[in-house]
């Protein structure tokens, strides 16, 4: 760190705390034990600020903003967990549910999906919302990893681990909103791909069900949430 | 002692094992039987769904033209309505076939998976929904105990707690799937 970094000070659910100028609230909350939820953030990768549930109050400002996008100011008053931002969390989660088609009881992840556990942190006991029931696909042509899009949240987590730290950019998004969708490669198959290593980082930084290894079944596919910090660190010690 | 409160349990589109999971309260249905009559139920032998009833456990999604009649023949019986398990709470499993239309679903249950036979049946059976919904899409719900099944302890504890004249604190306890 260079010395001409700047000391903020702000406050963060009625504590005092102090980050450097070019800290995120979440790093610097993360930093102090104050709990956001996070959905598309992970350590070591870039910020995607797509999932939306680490949204947190500004004093002065009228508009809920996210977290992990938003860089600390002098005096800041930031409020992560007030009845309103509460409610917006739980609504947003509703509507990832509604949108895809969730099933926990048959899922490969279940009882490991950061999904399924984020219903029961923001205190989600059903869906207001219409279930959308979508046709989706899944990719079972990779020899190692099946990619089922029903599952998918679209916080892009793979397509950035397979781009940022494995180097082969094989996943990508395409379309918006409420179409959007990973794709391998130009939207070939994954079994196909000439770029994909089968290195499997994308299945283990992927929050949900949507990546898994072949052959698992229903509650059999927890993640190995240790990889990415553990490659971090070697980088970092390499550099 | 406080007079008991009536308790009804049923299952539409469900398979169950919400029940199973009410069975396995175990020593506890003693306390349960405690405070509750059962007055309707798979378990007990009682045909016409009773008039004011205390409490009910509605498992199993909504499937069908009967099951609609009866979701609201039963709200219109219960004081507190608990939507009882994933099925009941998100359509879960029979959920599954939402994807299709209700001709394929039967084609692919009756044709294509029996090798052999060549009949749809349609007489004297419930009329399938386009899609199987949740409860709580046709009445309202006053509890959602959510889990496939939910655990025998989370039930027990939603039983005491209604009877006890208090709202069962579920989001933290329970969990989908
Ligand atoms: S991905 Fe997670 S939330 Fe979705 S069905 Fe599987 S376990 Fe449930
Ligand atoms: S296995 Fe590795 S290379 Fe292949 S898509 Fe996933 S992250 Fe990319
Ligand atoms: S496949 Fe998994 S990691 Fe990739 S965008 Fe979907 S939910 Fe996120
Ligand atoms: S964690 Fe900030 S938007 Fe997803």
């Amino acid at each position: 760190m260079s010395s001409s970094v700047k000391i903020k000070t702000l406050t963060i659910d009625e504590r005092q705390v102090g980050a450097r100028e070019d800290q995120t609230i979440l790093d610097v909350a993360r930093e102090n034990g104050i709990k956001i939820p996070t959905l598309c953030s992970l350590k070591g990768l870039s910020a995607y600020g797509g999932c939306r549930m680490c949204i947190v109050e500004i004093a002065g400002t009228p508009k809920l903003l996210p977290s992990c996008m938003t860089t600390v100011e002098e005096g800041m008053v930031v409020t992560t967990n007030s009845d309103r931002i509460k409610k917006y969390r739980r609504s947003l989660l509703e509507l990832y549910f509604s949108e895809r088609n969730h099933v926990c009881s048959v899922c490969a992840t279940n009882g490991y999906c950061e999904l399924q556990s984020m219903a029961q942190e923001v205190e989600m006991t059903h869906v207001h919302f219409p279930y959308m029931y979508p046709q989706l696909d899944i990719d079972a042509t990779h020899e190692r990893f099946i990619l089922d899009h029903n599952r998918c949240i679209s916080c892009t987590r793979c397509v950035r681990v397979c781009d940022e730290i494995e180097g082969a950019h094989t996943l990508d998004i395409k379309d918006r909103g409420i179409d959007i969708r990973v794709i391998t490669d130009l939207d070939h198959p994954w079994g196909e791909s000439e770029t994909c290593t089968q290195c499997g980082k994308c299945v283990h930084v992927c929050p949900t069900g949507a990546l898994i290894e072949r052959g698992k079944s229903v509650g059999e596919m927890s993640k190995r949430k240790q990889l990415l910090p553990y490659l971090t660190k070697m980088r970092e010690a390499h550099e | 002692m406080n007079k008991k409160l009536t308790l009804a349990t049923l299952w539409l589109d469900g398979c169950s094992g919400c029940h199973m999971s009410l069975v396995d309260v175990d020593e506890r249905l003693i306390d349960v039987a405690g405070i509750y009559d059962i007055v309707f139920s798979p378990l007990v032998d009682v045909k016409e769904f009773p008039e004011n009833v205390d409490v009910t456990l509605l498992e199993g999604a909504i499937s069908t033209d009967e099951d609609v009649e009866m979701v609201k023949r039963v709200r219109k019986s219960t004081k507190t309505l608990i939507a009882f398990g994933d099925c009941a709470v998100t359509a879960n499993v029979p959920s599954m076939r939402n994807q299709f239309k209700v001709e394929d679903v039967f084609k692919r249950g009756y044709l294509e998976t029996t090798p052999g036979n060549d009949i749809i049946p349609s007489v004297n059976i419930p009329k399938l929904l386009e899609k199987a919904y949740p409860v709580h899409n046709f009445v309202h719900v006053d509890v959602f105990l959510h889990g496939c099944p939910p655990s025998a302890d989370n039930i027990f504890y939603t039983l005491v707690e209604i009877a006890e004249g208090r709202t069962p604190e579920l989001s933290k306890r329970a969990r989908f799937g």
